[in-house]
């Protein structure tokens, strides 16, 4: 196997972008990103694109030679693919991508995310996000996907005391750190009351405990750790990633208060990187709920069962603090365009382990971790990030 | 969902017929061909069984933004039940107050319309449940 390098980054804003089609976003976002890695397209060996439901959202299959042919490879005969896992269809294209060069199949990928979320409503898109659950035993009496993740913060509060608090502090943070992204969704801090008296979405679950719809593409362009140099003076190294599954329907798992494909997946990822929870500084975090934070910083090892909610609370996943988690602002804040979500999440830890974050860069930023989750926990992969020497 | 996919199921949703793992004994709702414990040594072992329908909650939401086949029932409750033989399935729970659900709370299956496709589309009909007398 051979070591992976991340030379190039790029995305779009995320937010509602009335004006823009899906292709516009993939094709600004790879763009960005080989500009970045300074690399012209006749180095190019492969394209993996993730992308959760393009066919229901804009009508159209097939994204991935979509996206290629208009990024200027359709004269090049360029292979490209379409990754989907739902939620988590941006980190498992990374995945892919990282093996393909990790094995030497390829030398030069670009790894893109894309979604087009605003061009249908909000009901058509309740029904697609609920379809990343089991439709015909979940779905089909009546649990959305927000309903299914508010009854596992039902239970957390129950057998550990989470409070409502807790679950709002998480949005306060990510709103914060989204305050100090230019490419986030939503740029203004808010206070807890905002959060706390915000309109219930499935109780306990607020407006403010729920990622919004979002449109968005991201793009990072791997290569192998050996060539890295000659692109870069900052490469960022996939230091290893781990792939977990689960039982697709929550109610069918021994547990509603913990997500076993967390666990198993960063297991891994930690055991191939040879490291543990305690030396990473910064994590993104898969936080379409609140409650999925909070789950996450617990399942992941950062802190014991059942005391995420009071870490977070006590801030010690804010920006510089023990751990700094979604300093990106998370999908909560930054957004959630669900097949770019994953791949957002490795351009902002690449950001950060190069020091080029800004406002929000975390100092002394040496191993970052991201996570993603597709549907309610039936997908989970972690990738382990380190900074370049 | 369209009509066939639902249709294909109804053996399951109408009379909770699920399966019983001739291995382990393990009870499976909804069916599995498969036990997930024994894997191998289940095939062909896999023996229908209908459930009571009986159980407990052991999670629960009130939902205000629902899904749009039931738009006419918000705020509805849907909850996780633990079924006395084992298993644990995903319903609503209806006639009751939203604050007299709680975790614990003993309830039982009752054949109700689930949803409707449009304004004059199929209607489904399945298991929902109600607080146990
Ligand atoms: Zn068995």
């Amino acid at each position: 196997m051979r070591e992976v390098a991340i030379i190039g980054v790029g995305e779009t804003k995320f937010g509602e972008l009335w004006e823009r089609s899906f292709r516009d976003l993939g094709i600004e976002a790879g763009f960005k990103a080989m500009e970045d890695a300074g690399i012209a397209g006749d180095d190019i060996d492969a394209m993996f694109v993730g992308n959760m439901s393009a066919d229901r959202l804009i009508d159209q299959e097939h994204i991935a030679p979509l996206i290629a042919d208009y990024s200027g490879f359709g004269e090049r005969n360029l292979p490209s693919v379409r990754v989907e896992a739902a939620n988590a269809s941006g980190g498992i294209a990374l995945s892919q991508a990282y093996m393909s060069v990790a094995s030497s199949v390829h030398d030069i990928v670009v790894v893109g995310g894309a979604e087009k979320m605003m061009d249908v409503g909000e009901e058509s898109a309740a029904e697609i996000l609920a379809s990343t659950a089991d439709q015909e035993w979940e779905a089909v009496f009546g649990a959305t996907l927000g309903s299914l993740y508010a009854m596992m913060a039902r239970r957390h509060m129950n057998d550990f005391g989470t409070t409502k608090e807790q679950l709002a502090s998480v949005a306060v943070k990510n709103h914060l750190n989204g305050s100090m992204n230019p490419d986030a969704q939503f740029q203004r801090a808010i206070k807890l009351e905002m959060a706390l008296n915000a309109p219930m979405v499935a109780d306990p679950l607020g407006v403010f405990d729920c990622a919004p719809l979002s449109d968005g593409a991201a793009a990072v362009i791997l290569c192998p750790w050996e060539d890295a140099k000659k692109y870069t003076d900052s490469p960022v190294k996939i230091l290893s990633c781990g792939q977990a599954g689960d039982y697709m329907a929550l109610h069918d798992r021994p547990s509603l208060t913990r997500m076993d494909a967390t666990i198993e997946a960063s297991k891994k990822a930690y055991k191939y990187a040879g490291i543990g929870p305690n030396d990473i500084q910064l994590a993104e975090v898969h936080d379409a709920f609140s409650i999925s934070e909070i789950m996450a910083i617990e399942d992941l090892g950062f802190f014991e069962k059942g005391k995420g909610g009071k870490a977070t609370e006590d801030g010690e996943t804010a920006l510089n603090s023990k751990i700094s988690v979604n300093t990106s602002g998370g999908l909560k804040a930054k957004g959630n365009p669900m097949g770019a979500t994953g791949v957002g999440q490795a351009v902002e830890m690449t950001l950060q382990l190069r020091g080029e974050a800004g406002d929000r860069q975390v100092k002394d930023a040496e191993k970052g971790l991201i996570h993603n989750i597709g549907g309610t926990g039936s997908t989970c992969i972690v990738h382990i990030l380190g900074r370049g020497n | 969902m369209e009509v066939a996919r639902f249709w294909r199921e109804n053996q399951s949703r109408y009379n909770m017929q699920g399966k019983k793992c001739g291995a382990c004994g393990i009870v499976y709702f909804p069916p599995r061909d498969l036990c997930p414990k024994c894997r191998r040594e289940s095939i062909g072992k896999m023996e229908k069984l209908k459930l009571s329908g009986k159980g407990k909650i052991i999670s629960y939401t009130v939902v205000h933004d629902g899904l749009p086949a039931f738009s006419m029932q918000v705020p509805y409750t849907m909850a996780i039940i633990e079924l006395e033989e084992g298993p644990k399935i995903t319903g609503q729970i209806v006639d009751v107050k939203p604050d007299e659900v709680k975790i614990g709370t003993e309830v039982e299956a009752v054949f109700r319309k689930l949803g409707q496709e449009g304004e004059c589309g199929v209607i489904h009909y399945g298991y929902k449940f109600v607080p146990k007398e």
